[in-house]
């Protein structure tokens, strides 16, 4: 990304007072907040980004409005459209007006609303996992940084077992083995609170080793010393001093731990760990349509639904992190 | 100097242990400060000298409490603050303040001025009668500094306006004695002098006493009343401006002094410039004894078996040296016991 750069936000740079306020009028500081979105604004490629992740969150929200704007459910079957002897659209696609993506084989589900339907799981899933994630590695990580020694060791030591931990394997196990109702959950909200605990538990070494390295250097400044020789204590340091210096960190990471978890979801869900059917995901319907290889447009959908998110994400992030933080590049 | 002093440091130490290997076994110490006593009285600034590494710093985070001391005691105002809980010490912060070095990253990036100048009544949960922002900007007025910058952020300042800004956090809540540790020395040379002369404005406006870590010896001059100059942990000598800057008694202090900068080349080839030969040993392991022999002409078998005390050769002036110079007379090798009847000069 190529995001000029004449308004340097460092933190290291002093820019001269701008614009004195003539004629007695209000003088009001541009916070680093202000200026990496002058920043972002720039960034065609990542406003692009942002807008097709707008977009999608805006298209999970309002599922049942769109696909029911076209009269479609996602799980009410069309046999009719079907042919019997083959199995598959009688039309080959069975694209229409009122199946802008065609139908499925053999029952003969409506695609687009699937498709629809299938960001809200994806979406849901991997927002809620990055947001564990991210708590858990913020907390832990910010802490041992700060507070150093033993307390380092120990979080330190967690870290190494968590990396080291199979979590695709444990993953398989545990959504293989958990009942269908379990910690008074049933149905779809136990197995999506489940993917949000594995693939959010096991993600936050990665936040949490990056958030302890950025505290480390931070406590090392003289602004935390003058907090200390003010009389604060070990919280207002941590959450008043040095979590708003971490707050680019966590967004970027944040926007980029998003688009992993939802593959990851896609691939717990393909292995048919994930949600159970018949509710749509995007994994399960590559699952589905694995056996019917020869009908391309059943595969051709979902697959495009997971690579435009994953794409849109990492723009945004890279985009992120270019106006949030120039010098790291 | 019957009263008492607003601060009393006697035998203060600090050692920061060097540990090795798995079990974090302590293999020596860095000897950071070793053993330096003064006094601070009420209104009086005292400046800090000496080379990088000499332990300055250190000692001003001492006083402040940020670290702990290894051993000595530190006495304010009658109570001894050297190993008082935080939780104790947190009222007694108001009034032992720190200015520090570096103007960029002592501010908080991320918080506006109101926030940082205004953190001092937050933390110490102090009501002020017209609110904290109109307290705020009774400082800034103070400090030189426009009261409506009060929105802004650190970055939009330039490196006096932001060292003003940490001056007038330090201030929040008037105390009486102020660290300023290196106040200037980040500052360009033009700037020092504004900042070095607003220091002394609100010294006598608001009745401050400072102790001052330089290493700028002009500066240390110029706002001085008395002045203790450190090397290697130690203090090597300690006097009233006037005392150190025309007569000093310590060779090292000598040495100091003739490397200061004469702006008149003619005076310039007058002089003789003392060269120091070699570096400043590690404080790791420190020369026996007098700890400057390693690096003293006037070096003698003395010097290396017995370490000179502080001992006061003139009125109001202290110097730990076998063979002092511009001392009066008969006070060479550990000699007077007795304070010098006659003054220096």
């Amino acid at each position: 990304m190529t995001a000029p750069m004449d308004v340097t936000g460092g933190d290291t740079q002093a820019t001269p007072a701008v614009v004195e306020g003539a004629g007695g009028q209000a003088i009001q500081g541009r916070s680093l907040g202000q200026i990496a979105w002058m920043r972002l604004k720039r960034d065609k490629v990542a406003l692009a980004g942002g807008l097709i992740v707008i977009f999608l969150i805006l298209v999970a929200v309002f599922a049942p409005v769109i696909a029911g704007a076209f009269g479609q459910d996602p799980t009410q079957f069309n046999s009719d459209l079907i042919d019997s002897s083959t199995m598959a659209p009688k039309t080959g696609t069975g694209i229409s007006a009122d199946h802008l993506f065609g139908i499925e084989p053999v029952n003969g589900r409506d695609i687009f609303s699937r498709v629809v339907y299938g960001a809200r799981i994806s979406l849901l899933i991997a927002f809620l996992a990055t947001l564990l994630s991210v708590v858990i590695g913020t907390l832990l990580g910010v802490t041992a940084g700060y507070f150093g020694g033993l307390v380092d060791s120990i979080i330190s030591k967690a870290m190494d077992v968590f990396l080291a931990f199979p979590i695709l394997v444990f993953a398989i196990a545990l959504a293989g083995i958990v009942p269908d109702t379990a910690f008074g959950l049933t149905g779809d909200t136990l197995r999506v609170s489940l993917l949000v605990f594995i693939i959010g538990f096991f993600n936050w070494p990665y936040i949490g080793r990056i958030i302890r390295g950025q505290t480390l250097s931070l406590r090392e400044r003289e602004f935390v010393d003058a907090a200390r020789s003010l009389g604060a204590r070990g919280p207002y340091i941590i959450f008043r001093e040095l979590l708003p210096n971490l707050v680019a960190p966590i967004l970027i990471y944040s926007t980029l731990l998003i688009p992993t978890n939802v593959l990851f979801e896609a691939a717990l869900s393909f292995l048919g760990v994930g949600v159970r059917p018949p509710t749509p995901t995007w994994g399960g319907m590559l699952s589905d349509a694995v056996r019917f290889y020869t009908i391309p447009h059943f595969m051709f959908f979902p697959g495009m639904a997971i690579f435009i998110t994953v794409l849109a994400f990492n723009l945004f992030g890279d985009g992120l992190r270019d106006a949030l933080d120039p010098k790291a590049r | 100097m019957n009263e008492e002093p607003l601060l009393s440091v006697q035998g203060l130490e600090k050692h920061f242990p060097v540990t090795k290997g798995l079990l974090k076994r302590q293999v020596g110490a860095v000897r950071a400060v070793d053993g330096i006593s003064f006094d601070v009285m009420k209104g009086e600034t005292l400046g800090l000298v000496g080379e990088s590494g000499c332990g300055k710093t250190t000692t001003g985070r001492l006083i402040t409490r940020l670290i702990e001391p290894t051993g000595g005691t530190i006495v304010f105002e009658g109570n001894d603050i050297s190993h008082m809980s935080q939780g104790r010490l947190r009222p007694l912060r108001r009034d032992v303040q720190m200015i520090f070095q570096d103007p960029y990253s002592s501010l908080n990036p991320r918080h506006t001025v109101g926030a940082i100048v205004g953190a001092p009544f937050r933390i110490q949960g102090i009501k002020t009668e017209q609110g904290t922002k109109k307290a705020v900007q009774e400082i800034l007025e103070l400090v030189g500094l426009n009261p409506e910058h009060y929105n802004r952020y650190p970055h939009e300042f330039s490196g006096g306006q932001r060292q003003r800004i940490g001056i007038a956090r330090t201030l929040a809540l008037k105390p009486k004695l102020i660290i300023a540790d290196e106040p200037v020395s980040a500052l360009d040379v033009s700037i020092q002098a504004q900042v070095v002369n607003l220091l002394e404005d609100l010294q006598s406006e608001l009745d401050l006493t400072y102790v001052v870590i330089a290493h700028d010896l002009s500066v240390v001059r110029h706002i001085s009343d008395r002045v203790a100059v450190m090397y290697l942990g130690k203090i090597v000598e300690i006097a009233d401006r006037k005392g150190l800057y025309e007569a000093p008694m310590h060779p090292y202090t000598n040495a100091l002094l003739s490397a200061v900068p004469i702006p008149d080349p003619k005076r310039r080839k007058e002089r003789d410039r003392i060269r120091l030969q070699g570096d400043v040993p590690s404080p790791l392991n420190p020369p026996p004894a007098c700890r400057f022999h390693t690096r003293c002409w006037k070096a003698q078998d003395i010097c290396r078996q017995v370490e000179p005390p502080l001992l006061t050769l003139a009125p109001g002036h202290q110097a730990a040296c076998h063979f002092p110079e511009n001392a009066p007379s008969g006070s060479a090798a550990a000699a007077p016991q007795e304070p010098a009847a006659a003054p220096a000069d």
